[in-house]
């Protein structure tokens, strides 16, 4: 294993898309993820890499799909207002098919909202968030060096699925430093991508084309029922085949009579209210979707038949929670706590509301 | 039994160098081998206003890595007190800068420790260093890093070619650790 470095979250993921060949970057600053491109304005043109601060958010992310449907690895970051601002972009890369990693560290909403830690972007992540019938992968990491490891991963599911890749992150996760081992450098070749504008191999009268415009109904349907099919398949890797395991944390789950339920920065915290639970005598466990679209549902089917009862915290008035309603369907209580404006709920108030749930009196 | 892990809350003005004393714990932290965090409460003040930030230092995993019950608080002004000593972990310790808080009586029920931090950095060469002290005064009361590995730690956490820099640093260092030294 590499030796662990001290740094930022906003700057692991700036290093660790430089190592999985990323070489380039569009982007326009807000914080609290502005350590990002600053950390890449200085890293890529060290590695012959091109680093655009963009005129604007809808700039940036139509750069991103240019230089994707080149073939290149290419990514975009921003927090909440700015993500809003590049749907239509991502919406049209969606529809192209075009692989790239997309950035998002949540802050305080709606509108202009504050600069403080959020998760109340998951609806916009996980449910397409601009126009028309489409998914992007959704990855939550949840420390530093998840950071790392999942752009590196995002990168690669992006290529696999040619899909774009949200990694959904939050303030505190953007800002906090811990140590990391940084993943070993890749050379990636633009050349492996066939269906690439810049694909040097094809005949000389050969053209790619990477479009999301169908002006013909029939043409529409039938690529809108090809991404669906996609869609599928990606679902079923992440919930029975070979990304399953990666999809999703089970913790202290088997003999649980509540489960927590937490992705992000909110799972550390649930960690410690699952110690602290089990230190009082009381059989908490902790369920963490590590991928939010898509949703890891059979890990609650399954365990709804052995627990009594589900808390989902969130930082936000409650979104994901209709994700684990859904999965348990009705069979188990499904219970909300959340704390939203930037306000990270402590592990002494989770603890008070599974008191309520668990030792009504 | 030693403590297996630390919550530290450092909080005074911007400017006083409050993220670069959490970064010099958390340094040190990780290179004595154990797991660390460290989170600044970033807002948008720049000079002048409100700074803090929250360290863990563990023998494990460290599941939440935000600290609401700090064991120690280090206050480098009189705001920082107010708003943080109710948070303190009973038996705690508060290490302060007595330069700048003229305070005397604290809780009871915590260990106390006084640091004329801005006085001693002048001595050990900059006023800027006051927040290093601190980090020295800091080495006297942890249980999981000692004094030799903060000496070690600092050549990371001071740009290489900055050669009188790290000397005055290390000053300021050793003088916050004689001070809460002589004071315990």
């Amino acid at each position: 294993m590499a030796e662990k470095v001290l740094m930022k979250g906003n700057e692991a993921i700036g290093e660790a898309a430089v190592r999985a060949g990323c070489r380039y970057y569009f982007g326009y600053p807000i914080t609290p993820q502005s350590e990002l491109p600053a950390y890449l304005a200085k890293r890529l043109p060290e590695v012959e890499g091109v680093f655009v601060q963009a005129e604007s958010e809808v700039a940036a992310i139509n750069m991103v799909y240019g230089a994707g449907s080149a073939g290149a690895r290419v990514m975009t970051s921003s927090s909440s207002p700015g993500v809003s601002l590049k749907q239509e972009g991502i919406s049209y890369i969606a529809g192209a098919e075009i692989p790239c990693l997309l950035v998002n560290v949540v802050r305080g909403g709606p509108g202009l909202g504050n600069i403080a830690p959020a998760q109340s972007d998951y609806w916009q992540a996980t449910r397409g968030g601009g126009h028309g019938d489409y998914r992007t992968l959704v990855l939550a990491p949840n420390s530093v060096q998840e950071m790392a490891d999942m752009t590196v991963a995002g990168f690669e599911f992006a290529d696999r699925f040619r899909n774009p890749v949200l990694l959904l992150s939050d303030g505190v996760l953007g800002q906090m430093m811990e140590p990391v081992s940084l993943p070993d450098p890749i050379d990636y070749d633009v050349d492996s991508k066939k269906w690439g504008l810049g694909y040097q191999g094809k005949d000389k009268n050969e053209r790619n084309l990477c479009t999301s415009i169908f002006l013909d109904v029939d043409e529409l349907e039938e690529h809108n029922w090809h991404l669906y099919q996609k869609y599928q398949v990606m679902t079923d890797l992440f919930s029975k085949g070979e990304y399953k395991d990666f999809a999703v944390e089970e913790h202290l789950c088997d003999d649980a009579e509540i489960i927590l339920v937490g992705y992000g920065i909110i799972s550390r915290i649930l960690k410690t209210v699952v110690e602290k639970c089990r230190k009082r005598g009381i059989k908490a466990g902790l369920i963490r979707p590590k991928v939010l679209w898509p949703f890891p549902s059979q890990v609650f089917e399954r365990l709804q038949q052995t627990t009594s009862n589900f808390l989902v915290v969130e930082m936000s008035c409650g979104q994901m929670v209709e994700d684990v309603k859904l999965a348990v369907n009705g069979k188990k209580p499904v219970y909300f706590f959340g704390r939203t404006g930037g306000t990270i709920p402590s592990d002494f108030e989770i603890l008070n509301e599974v008191d309520k749930i668990v030792r009504p009196d | 039994m030693g403590k297996e892990t630390e919550e530290i809350i450092m909080a005074g003005f911007g400017g006083q160098g409050i993220l670069f004393l959490g970064k010099v714990l958390a340094e040190t932290g990780m290179m004595t081998g154990q797991n660390v965090s460290w989170i600044p409460a970033y807002g948008p003040e720049m000079r002048g206003g409100t700074a803090n930030c929250s360290v863990v230092i563990s023998k494990h995993e460290i599941a939440s890595p935000i600290v609401t019950e700090p064991d120690t608080l280090i206050a480098m002004n009189i705001p920082s007190v107010a708003k943080f000593i109710d948070k303190i972990r009973k038996g705690g310790t508060l290490i302060y800068n007595s330069s700048l808080i003229d305070q005397k009586e604290f809780r009871s029920d915590i260990r106390v420790c006084g640091i004329p931090a801005n006085q001693l950095a002048a001595e050990a060469g900059s006023d800027k260093t006051a927040n290093v002290v601190m980090a020295g005064a800091y080495a006297r009361f942890s249980d999981m890093m000692n004094f030799d590995a903060f000496l070690k730690a600092f050549p990371n956490l001071v740009p290489g070619k900055k050669k009188d820099l790290l000397e005055i640093n290390l000053a300021a260092l050793k003088k916050g650790y004689d001070c809460a030294n002589s004071a315990h």
